[in-house]
């Protein structure tokens, strides 16, 4: 039999865990296992593992600082919330619906995407990071303004406010500040599911992928890259749109799983709250930043006993693991402490592990 | 005259962001970080006069001083203990670090303070100016913040360019190792930055809130952004650079307030900044950064 290759193996690993954890959360939440607050949580935590993930490609793999993710989770959210609204009365089966909703999402989310990765990919570094978290903020902005409504003759947009919608009759889907009520909750768990394994899907075949491999070598030596004769620019806006898209199809997920959704929910906190996972979770590390997402989305919730101190809790874990993981002597006390652990049960330790 | 009442609300917005946006340059220069955590320091010094001058009935000039004292001190005590340890560490980890910090301050005021609003009271008493038969009135608080916003200016710029330690903090900003070897406590030299940075914070504060009476544990962070925005518009690590973008920035926000799109006045900003980054892309008054092969 073939050998699998180790990133292969490791790509195995990261499905099973996902597999496992979902008929896991099944099996308990069939036998009632679950507190009611936690099963709330499910969904949410299934799309920021997948936001998580998407982040990932942007920030580890291509190794560009996004403070704007939130702006294309919003554009899907509310792009999903219109196809689920407005198709209610021709497509009778939710799940259809919610596919519909989290396609259409991606799509217009990636459109965004190229909106925003062409003038800023031109950028690096810090002025990189600045100018998404200013198109994080004007996608809020207009989303925050946007009015649309739907009718017998179809859909209707304005800036302005409802009565600019010149709608007869018909229902207002977005009310501007107000966002979109009375949405349909028809996102699920499994569908919640199904959205990390494709997400995972489509990030891990690009990495292992010929592109994938121009994209990493662009992150490691840009000038080096560009002179092997690579094409600097499409890389990257392939990994950028991707990961715009795939935030897209999280958001419609995430919109649909609420009756009332807010464009204030998806702010600049957001954006951040994402990249706290993936930096967390280790920069370019998938499983590590999933991981993260799914803790870190519980954390506040099993904290819910302390009350008022738990965000202020919260915020000290984050300082505190932050400083255990990255400061000098911590990482040399850690190295010690894991050697001395792993050298009781293993005789010989090999030398040099997949950290950099 | 609605024009240059117009202007002058802009140029004192912009005076307010432009004193943030010095201490997020400053600390960019000499630290390589964002402290993402300094839109929240203003919201303590803010939260520090008001309590002055509310529950102690101190004078106003009292209150500022406060806040200013407790706002250094709080700004070197954060540096102490969550940025000094993570110095070799990367940029984006003492990015995080500065978010829980953030955080941190936020939920802190919000379990002191609660969250509802407070009204605060303007730490400037005079009566408005009014020229041109009362046809233009400006604020007396206008007039104090650019005012302020000068004189630090001119304070700053003398402390950098003629005293010792304004010179190793600009050494410190250009070569760390190098300005070791020249003698220069880069450590102390840090801590100074954000100790000048923070002060300044309370400063800017407290004229924010002075000008937008409404103080509440998330007052902080749109100004913040603003002003971070503001410091990268002029080129961020550069003093004059912070300055020039924080008054421009005050200047379109008020005037697409005035002559375009209220709803739409923070989208015309960024989307200022989106443009001047794509032809200037170290901002205004950013140095060009070279790369070698």
């Amino acid at each position: 039999m073939k050998k699998l290759s180790k990133s292969t193996r490791s790509n195995f690993i990261t499905y099973g865990i996902v597999v496992a954890a979902f008929i896991v959360m099944q099996i308990l939440s069939s036998g009632g296992k679950l507190s009611s607050s936690l099963s709330g949580q499910l969904i949410p935590i299934c799309v920021y593992i997948s936001l998580a993930i998407s982040l990932n490609l942007t920030v580890g793999i291509l190794g560009e600082l996004s403070l704007g993710h939130a702006g294309f989770m919003s554009v899907g959210a509310f792009t999903g919330v219109v196809v689920s609204m407005s198709l209610q009365s021709s497509i009778a089966s939710d799940p259809i619906r919610l596919l519909l909703a989290m396609i259409v999402g991606a799509v217009i989310a990636a459109i965004a995407g190229i909106i925003v990765g062409v003038p800023v990919l031109r950028l690096r570094g810090d002025y990189l990071a600045i100018v998404t978290l200013a198109f994080g903020e004007i996608i809020k902005n207009i989303l925050n303004n946007l009015y649309v409504g739907v009718d017998g003759s179809g859909l209707h947009f304005s800036v302005t406010d409802t009565a600019a919608l010149g709608m007869d009759g018909g229902m207002v889907l977005i009310n501007g500040p107000m966002g979109a009520s009375g949405v349909n909750k028809i996102a699920t768990f499994t569908a919640g599911f199904i959205l990390i394994l494709v997400t995972l899907f489509v990030v891990l075949n690009l990495i292992n992928s010929r592109t994938g491999r121009a994209i990493m070598a662009i992150r490691d030596n840009r000038i080096a890259a560009e002179s092997v004769g690579l094409n600097i620019t499409k890389y990257k806006l392939l990994a950028f749109v991707i990961s715009a898209a795939l935030a897209g199809a999280a958001g419609a997920l995430y919109a649909t799983n609420y009756s009332t959704i807010m464009p204030k929910k998806f702010d600049f906190n957001t954006s951040i709250l994402i990249l706290v996972f993936v930096v967390l979770g280790g920069m370019g590390n998938i499983r590590g930043g999933m991981i993260a997402a799914a803790i870190l989305t519980v954390l506040p919730e099993v904290l819910r006993a302390m009350n008022d101190y738990r965000m202020l809790i919260y915020a000290i874990v984050l300082i505190l693991v932050m400083l255990f993981t990255n400061n000098e002597k911590a990482v040399q006390i850690r190295k010690n402490i894991t050697g001395k652990i792993v050298g009781v049960f293993r005789k010989k330790q090999p030398e040099g592990g997949a950290e950099e | 005259m609605s024009f240059l009442s117009n202007l002058i609300n802009g140029i004192s917005l912009g005076s307010v962001y432009a004193i943030i946006a010095l201490g997020y340059t400053m600390v960019y220069g000499i630290a390589k970080m964002l402290n993402f955590a300094h839109g929240d320091v203003i919201m303590v010094g803010a939260y520090i006069c008001y309590c002055a001058m509310s529950y102690l009935n101190l004078p106003p000039v009292v209150g500022v001083l406060m806040a200013m004292v407790v706002c250094t001190l709080l700004g070197m005590l954060i540096e102490r203990l969550a940025y000094k340890p993570l110095r070799s560490a990367p940029s984006l980890a003492v990015l995080i670090t500065a978010i829980g910090v953030s955080y941190f301050l936020q939920n802190a005021a919000l379990l002191i303070w609660k969250s509802d609003p407070k009204v605060f009271t303007s730490v400037v008493n005079l009566p408005a100016l009014k020229l041109f038969d009362g046809e233009l009135v400006i604020s007396s608080v206008a007039i104090v913040t650019v005012l302020a916003c000068v004189v630090i200016m001119v304070a700053l710029t003398l402390f950098t360019g003629k005293t010792k330690m304004g010179k190793s903090m600009r050494a410190v900003s250009e070569d760390k190792g190098a300005a070791q070897l020249m003698g220069i406590d880069v450590n102390r030299t840090i801590s100074l930055t954000f100790a000048i940075g923070s002060g300044l914070a309370a400063v800017a504060g407290v004229l924010l809130c002075s000008a937008y009476p409404t103080l509440m544990p998330t007052t902080g962070s749109m100004p913040g952004i603003k002003a971070f925005t503001a410091a990268v518009f002029g080129g961020i690590g550069s003093i004059p650079g912070a300055m020039l973008g924080g008054i421009l920035l005050g200047i379109i926000e008020i005037f697409s307030k005035a002559y375009i799109s209220t709803q739409f006045s923070d989208a015309i900003v960024f989307g200022v900044l989106i443009v001047v980054l794509l032809i200037k892309p170290t901002g205004l008054l950013g140095k060009k950064i070279s790369e070698k092969v």
